[in-house]
């Protein structure tokens, strides 16, 4: 393993003070529990929108933490799901009166740990709204699976509520903007290569120099399928039209087009993939109003992509371009 | 003699130790079909433990396991926190004010556990998780006790059961957690929960192997 860590069990811890010496304009950073909380929390009568997940996923969710967008994020450790007191304490910390919204993306540990901490927090009488985000075609949703993961669309929620929210807008109609990504977002990613989680010291799975894994998630977690590896223009299609069929985007829609690089993969090949993504999304009648292009929801040092559609309506379009300054998106500001 | 209060210390700060050991094991078990940090989750949430156990030492059992039960919820993340804190809690619920256990007590909190954990992860035997190591090590408790067995044999035969348990998930396909998103590639590979589950079980055969 060849990695700029001190030790892997302070890793995050490292990473938040890090964060704290970087943007004390934006964030405060709270330890042991651990969580970031916008420098002016909580602010009065705004319903406090959080995030939480596994470290790993840089600049998810702590870089997306200030003005227009989160209220708090909770860092758990690599790829893990923070705990209930974290979550409950970043709750208390960013309660301004009017509710608070928690995004949890579809996982089994993200899934049980918020909920015990909403129920803690309204035990102690703050109105907790969830909504659970799974946008991944890649999963099929049955009975026999937990789900579509919660992906792309995560940080596009987080983008749409927390402008609403600044808004002033009341708890449901904060929670209805997220329900709105929730229906309206789809992903699917790929890996060209695995990840290393510090702690573990060697890459999660083997993957040959010759193949790649498509429907991969966002911890590492080997994907559906593996096949050799083709040209950009033929993985960008093995993507694409899983996720445009399985909404009924029409002719006409005007959607978000965001191109993720997993963590390892360079602007140069986002750029090669937005190319093909978004001639495929004309081809289909969609306008892509809007985009997304970068590093954003990343899997530590994997290289891969992952695409997300979201289909826009004129009040998303006005959230996605009200103000936003954080240190992972800052614009009109 | 019924297992005594510091006997269920010595079980826990054992089960630290088997975890310790099998960090490296379970997190290997993990990267298979989920996302490699079983292991070093449950580690530190043990380590935590240890820390936390000296408040409750003098305490009885139920607060004890809500003790780990509370450290472990907050320390592990991830499925495993919410589950293991359950399974804890559940099991200190019912054992509050006990200063010792005999075979029906551990019996009705590892049945207690169970619940929780069923409650807690909405799991179905078969779903290829720990619950699969805990039903029959908690049925096989319940057969030793109508059959009047002693405490050690009793604690052996449950142990038996989840290994057995915990072999049967490896052919089949997981419904629940991070290994469900594999279908049919999680098919060949032992769960890791049940693979944990079982090594707190064989721990308090172990530990508490004298014990009639």
């Amino acid at each position: 393993m060849k990695k700029l860590i001190n030790k892997p069990e302070n890793v995050v811890r490292e990473e938040l003070e890090g964060i704290a010496y970087a943007h004390p304009d934006l964030v405060k950073v709270h330890f042991d529990p651990n969580f970031v909380v916008r420098s002016d929390a909580p602010v009065k009568g705004k319903v406090g929108v959080i995030s939480g997940g596994g470290s790993g996923h840089e600049p998810m969710h702590g870089g997306f933490v200030g003005i227009g967008m989160l209220d708090a994020a909770c860092p758990g450790a690599v790829f893990t799901s923070p705990t209930p007191d974290q979550m409950l304490e970043a709750t208390k910390a960013v309660n301004g009166g009017a509710g608070i919204l928690h995004i949890v993306k579809n996982y089994t540990g993200d899934i049980m740990n918020f909920e015990m901490a909403a129920d803690l927090a309204r035990g102690q009488n703050i109105e907790v709204e969830s909504v659970v985000i799974d946008d991944d075609v890649a999963v099929k949703d049955s009975l026999y699976t937990a789900g579509r993961r919660g992906v792309g669309s995560t940080v596009l929620a987080e983008k749409l509520c927390g402008a609403a929210a600044e808004q002033k807008r009341s708890l449901k109609e904060v929670a209805d903007v997220c329900r709105k990504v929730k229906d309206a977002g789809r992903s699917m990613g790929m890996a060209l290569t695995s990840c290393t989680v510090p702690h573990v010291g060697k890459p999660t799975f083997d993957l040959p120099e010759d193949q790649m894994e498509i429907g991969i998630g966002i911890h590492g977690e080997p994907g559906r399928t593996r096949m050799p590896l083709k040209s950009a223009d033929e993985i960008v299609e093995m993507l694409m039209e899983p996720i445009i069929s399985d909404l009924p985007y029409k002719s006409g829609d005007q959607v978000l087009l965001f191109v993720n690089s997993m963590g390892g993969t360079p602007l140069i090949e986002l750029y090669v993939t937005y190319r093909k993504a978004h001639e495929i999304a004309t081809k289909h009648g969609l306008k892509v109003v809007r985009n997304l292009i970068g590093p954003i929801i990343t899997s530590l040092e994997m290289a891969g992509v992952s695409i997300t559609l979201l289909k826009l309506d004129g009040d998303m379009i006005k959230l996605w371009d009200a103000p936003v300054k954080t240190a992972g998106l800052r614009w009109g500001i | 003699m019924p297992i005594q209060r510091d006997d269920t210390l010595t079980w826990i700060k054992d089960c630290a130790k088997a975890v310790e050991e099998k960090s490296s094991y379970l997190t290997e078990l993990d990267a298979a079909i989920g996302d490699a940090d079983h292991g070093a989750n449950m580690d530190r949430g043990f380590k935590a433990v240890l820390n936390k156990l000296p408040e409750a030492g003098d305490k009885d059992i139920g607060t004890i396991f809500k003790t780990v039960g509370m450290t472990l919820l907050s320390t592990v993340g991830g499925a495993g926190g919410p589950l293991y804190g359950t399974f804890f809690l559940q099991a200190g619920m019912k054992t509050t004010g006990k200063m010792e256990l005999n075979l029906a007590d551990w019996t009705e909190a590892l049945e207690a556990a169970l619940d929780g954990v069923v409650m807690r992860g909405k799991a179905q035997p078969g779903d290829k998780t720990m619950v699969d190591a805990l039903i029959p090590a908690v049925n096989a408790l319940k057969d030793a006790l109508q059959a009047n067995q002693p405490i050690n044999k009793a604690l052996q035969l449950s142990a038996e059961a989840a290994e057995k348990g915990m072999e049967a998930t490896i052919p089949l396909v997981a419904r629940k957690g991070r290994a469900s998103y594999l279908g049919e590639r999680s098919a060949g590979h032992q769960d890791p929960g049940a693979t944990s589950s079982h090594l707190l079980l064989k721990t308090a055969s172990l530990t508490w192997k004298d014990i009639s």
